[in-house]
């Protein structure tokens, strides 16, 4: 399971079958995002960039944590593939940190009148940011890339205490942030035809996350042993 | 195999390195040094309005000794790691999180120690009323150790990089953000007249968390930092 061959053939067949969900629930959750889902009586059209922003902002967290169980893992039991997958997320998690943090603003500039606010949550995103930036510094830095996936394993784990920090942030200094709409228990605060789309998007950037981490990591693959025979078998087969 | 018992070697290290410390007098007031220009720049920055200056205070003075703790992190384990005085330290028979401790501490009362002896005379120059420094003195006391703590994690990621300056601070400066928020708003809700032992409390669990984590976390990276 863990060899690195077994997992480049797995991947590979994985990934279209990720790639072609993730594209169905994209156009389903855009089209009932967009059309179908009623304006808001308070935000009229505008909150619609939440399809968005909310799912990015998820999966910004959920990415982080994904790294943190695979950096304990690889320290634990020091395997390959969960190591590989650490450095593979963490451009894709900056990215929807990023874009989280774009569209929050975009929303807050016709919301709150302002681009920017120093609340709780957003500044706690802007570090989440610099959090994924520094693994990604760090990684690039140490020249064995076995070293620096350790390294950077521990930089995930100590890292993961910022994540309660941000969850817990809303409640803690509540100030001009809307507090979460969604909850697991509980009535929901958001009618059905709002939040449909707004999980299907959900879905659907998971999927992303699952094709493009399996992508990148298969090039780590190819990378890491890049002299070995079955690379060197792979690339001979290519070539004819 | 040495019969040095864990408690004299966390005592003997620690010696050493108060002793090497006060043998480079000069390098021993750098950070206390930098740590007073950062403030003083601030004033001359925003205007000389006292009450604008009072506003800021806690903050700039919380913000100066977060900075002056980085510049001063590279010091915990370099010479060690040139020396190969770390590698001693992986075949040593104690705990390496423990001797890890001994120089973090150490560390602090080199680096932490000065700012919180000077902090009373720069909140007095920039306005902090004179009931509140006892807060900012305690915020000091309690939020300094812990930067030191979650520092060295940071250094000893980064001790073997050639160009780990500012990779250090990109790793480092967001992880001591609870630290200055509720440091900074332990003060200032003092300023107002609030009690504050609930922001008092959460930067002592903070001291106790990052005491009994990081020296682990440190332990490890040094291992990797040094295979």
């Amino acid at each position: 399971m863990g060899s690195p061959r077994y997992f480049y053939n797995v991947a590979g067949k994985m990934i279209p079958w990720f790639a072609i969900s993730f594209l169905l629930t994209l156009i389903a959750g855009i089209y009932y995002g967009l059309f179908v889902a009623p304006p808001d009586y308070q935000q009229g059209e505008s909150y619609r960039i939440m399809y968005i922003h909310v799912p990015a902002a998820w999966m910004s967290m959920f990415i982080y944590i994904v790294m943190a169980v695979a950096g304990l893992i690889s320290l634990v039991w020091r395997i390959k593939i969960t190591e590989i997958t650490i450095i593979s997320s963490a451009s894709v998690g900056a990215s929807f940190t990023f874009l989280a943090l774009v569209t929050g603003s975009l929303w807050g500039k016709p919301m709150w009148g302002t681009w920017w606010v120093w609340d709780a949550r957003l500044t706690s995103e802007l570090l989440l940011l610099f959090l994924y930036l520094g693994i990604i510094a760090l990684y690039s830095a140490i020249e064995d890339k076995r070293v620096a996936a350790r390294a950077i394993s521990i930089l995930a784990l100590v890292g993961v205490v910022n994540i309660p920090i941000i969850h817990y942030s809303v409640e803690w200094w509540n100030t001009l942030h809307q507090t979460s709409s969604v909850t697991m228990t509980g009535k929901q605060a958001m009618s059905t035809s709002m939040l449909i789309p707004l999980l299907l998007m959900g879905i659907s950037f998971k999927l992303y996350y699952g094709a493009v981490v399996l992508m990148r990591a298969r090039a780590e693959v190819l990378e890491r042993d890049r002299n070995t025979r079955w690379v060197r078998e792979l690339v001979e087969g290519e070539m004819k | 195999m040495s019969t040095l018992s864990l408690t004299s070697a966390f005592i003997l290290l620690l010696k050493r390195d108060l002793v090497l410390a006060y043998r480079r007098r000069a390098e021993l007031v750098n950070p206390l040094l930098f740590f007073v220009l950062v403030t003083a720049m601030f004033p001359l920055g925003i205007g000389n309005d006292p009450k604008l200056i009072q506003a800021v205070g806690p903050g700039v003075i919380w913000v100066a000794a977060l900075l002056a703790a980085l510049l001063s992190l590279d010091t915990m384990f370099r010479s060690d790691f040139d020396d190969g005085t770390l590698e001693q330290f992986m075949l040593s028979a104690h705990p390496i999180s423990v001797l890890v401790l001994a120089k973090i501490l150490a560390h602090w009362m080199i680096t932490g120690l000065p700012l919180f002896i000077a902090a009373p005379l720069l909140a007095m120059m920039l306005n902090v009323p004179t009931d509140a420094i006892p807060t900012l003195m305690l915020t000091l006391v309690l939020g300094t150790p812990v930067l030191s703590l979650i520092g060295s994690v940071g250094v000893a990621l980064t001790v073997g990089l050639r160009r780990g300056g500012v990779i250090l601070s990109l790793l480092v400066l967001p992880l001591y953000v609870p630290v200055l928020i509720f440091a900074t708003d332990a003060v200032k809700t003092s300023i107002v007249g609030i009690p504050t032992s609930a922001h008092i409390s959460i930067l002592a669990a903070m001291l106790i968390g990052s005491l009994v984590l990081a020296p682990l976390a440190t332990a490890a990276s040094l291992r990797i930092s040094l295979s």
